[in-house]
């Protein structure tokens, strides 16, 4: 097994005829947490659904855990999307949306166990939602609907763990929660962690290194490095003068302003 | 007074007609579960409908309706998910120009038979009355291999209804369940045709599994109400038909309508009182 649980060789990924992502060539180690920052429609969260085998890539190699995306073992990639992806009126608990995590690991016959009941508890644990294990999910906050996620995929017991934005719309309390489980996951288990993030805060206690993408990789390092190549700070500037990061309706107008910096 | 509320079992046809009414109000309404809950209420609609040419040609060609429906339901059923998956254009589009086409394509069949208006009337409306012993044993064959499927694949289920995406990304074939649901939607739609007819076959799907989600916020429990009121509602409403002498399918979805209001009006009512308290 080698150190790289994700590595991507002239990544190209269309919709169609639009190309979501081109040339994209970087690894993810294991124990490492990889932040993957860009503005609104960069290819943040296309990079990440490929990676998890949703999207196939139209060029380029993709090898992940050591195997094609699609051809991992059930339950190897955990994924955390946006909380607006489900229906919350559904009905279920936050028991049951943890357990879910479960059931890519059973067979058909296999019942569900106290070895999966013991690490859905722990899931709820982690996240500090034991007591809200009962609560109808269309009771919960923003930030604890993104603790119900987290946990549902740290019970899952993941080789690979995969967030897209977990920040967005919820609370400073859960935001810390969450960078503090996502360092023990990647320091005590070595879980190789990526994560997409338009927040620009504190990156650097977030990840240990991060990639700069924009329909392409423009910056990889540690936030120290990519700090100081500019492809970082271009964002940056974009995002204070638009007050968020959204990209304007002429995507390659940011480029010119990027040094294609690769460290 | 016994012996008139007893009177209608005592008809062979009549207790053919309960054994249907039941496996059919459990087996709709369980599926119904997902029906809601993924929104494919026009699908179940869509697929009823494009069954009509299936059936049809079965009765064209001397067959048993339940093959023709059968094999035209689960061709759609597949269909609709293929273009659903891979096509440019919406699903509902895709269904609208199925469903009516696949239903067209039946009147005509029919229209060049002289003497088409009475079997007509049966296939939309359903007659429950007229279930013979074989497509008892038929309707049961195909519950049995329905409900199988429900238990067998119920976690996968579960989970890409609630959320298909991330349960695909953690190794689940979404798109497969997909197509086995739709697939198990087709056989549902079929067993159900002859009790409530192409028209009203939407109604069973939808009506009792709405009425449960009103009272439960726990996905099995949902489940099981639902086929509880599915029950109720064929059972209750095919035993009032014969009293009433009104036609069998639309007494059991006027019931089961009834049963959606009283779950909708027991909701508020004890949202009120938790308001109150």
């Amino acid at each position: 097994m080698s150190d790289d649980a994700v590595v991507a060789r002239e990544l190209v990924v269309r919709y169609d005829d639009f190309t979501a992502l081109t040339g994209a060539t970087f690894t993810a180690r294991y124990g490492e947490a990889l932040g993957i920052v860009g503005p609104n429609g960069s290819g943040k969260s296309t990079l990440l659904k490929t990676i998890a085998g949703l999207l196939k890539p139209a060029s380029g190699s993709l090898r992940v855990l050591d195997s094609d995306p699609r051809g991992l073992r059930a339950g190897s990639i955990a994924y955390v999307p946006q909380v607006e992806a489900v229906d919350w009126s559904f009905p279920a608990t936050v028991w049951d949306v943890v357990a879910m995590g479960r059931f890519a690991r059973l067979r058909f016959w296999e019942p569900f166990g106290e070895h999966d009941r013991a690490a859905v508890r722990n899931a709820l644990d982690v996240v500090g939602m034991t007591a809200l294990a009962g609560r109808h999910i269309a009771h919960l906050s923003g930030g604890q609907q993104q603790r119900t996620f987290v946990a549902r995929a740290i019970a899952q017991e993941p080789k690979l763990l995969l967030l897209d934005e977990p920040t967005t719309g919820v609370d400073a309390a859960t935001e810390e929660a969450l960078r503090q489980i996502v360092r023990e996951l990647v320091v005590e288990q070595r879980l190789p962690v990526l994560m997409a993030t338009h927040d620009l805060e504190r990156v650097d206690e977030w990840f240990d290194r991060l990639m700069v993408v924009d329909r392409r990789v423009l910056a990889l390092g540690t936030p120290r490095e990519v700090v100081e190549s500019g492809a970082y700070s271009a964002i940056r500037e974009h995002t204070h003068t638009h007050g968020h990061l959204r990209h304007d309706h002429e995507p390659h107008a940011a480029h010119a302003s990027h040094p294609e910096i690769r460290t | 007074m016994i012996e008139l509320l007893a009177q209608p079992f005592h008809y062979a046809f009549m207790q053919r007609a309960f054994v249907a009414a039941l496996v059919v109000g459990l087996l709709c309404s369980t599926m119904g579960t997902y029906v809601i809950l993924r929104k494919l209420s026009f699908i179940g609609d869509g697929i009823a409908h494009a069954s009509f040419a299936g059936i049809v040609i079965a009765y064209l060609r001397g067959a048993n309706f339940y093959i023709g429906a059968g094999v035209v339901a689960v061709l759609t059923a597949v269909g609709i998910g293929f273009v659903h998956r891979r096509g440019r254009i919406s699903l509902d589009t895709t269904i609208g120009v199925l469903f009516t086409g696949m239903f067209a394509l039946g009147v005509y069949l029919m229209s060049q038979q002289r003497s088409y208006a009475v079997d007509l009337q049966s296939f939309l409306f359903g007659d429950i009355l007229a279930v013979q012993p074989q497509d008892l044993w038929l309707v049961l064959a195909l519950s049995v291999a329905v409900t199988a499927a429900v238990i067998v694949l119920y976690r996968g289920l579960l989970y890409t209804t609630f959320d298909p995406v991330v349960a695909q990304a953690s190794g689940i074939r979404a798109d497969l369940y997909e197509y086995a649901l739709l697939v198990m939607l087709a056989l549902t739609i079929v067993i159900a045709l002859q009790a409530v007819g192409i028209v009203l076959v939407a109604a069973l799907l939808v009506t009792p599994a709405a009425a449960a989600y009103q009272l439960t916020s726990r996905f099995a429990p949902m489940m099981a109400l639902a086929a509880i009121f599915g029950a109720a509602s064929t059972l209750g409403g095919l035993y009032l038909s014969y009293y009433v002498r009104a036609s069998s399918g639309a007494t059991i979805v006027l019931f089961a309508t009834v049963l959606f209001f009283a779950a909708l009006a027991a909701s508020r009512l004890r949202r009120v009182t938790a308001r109150a308290a």
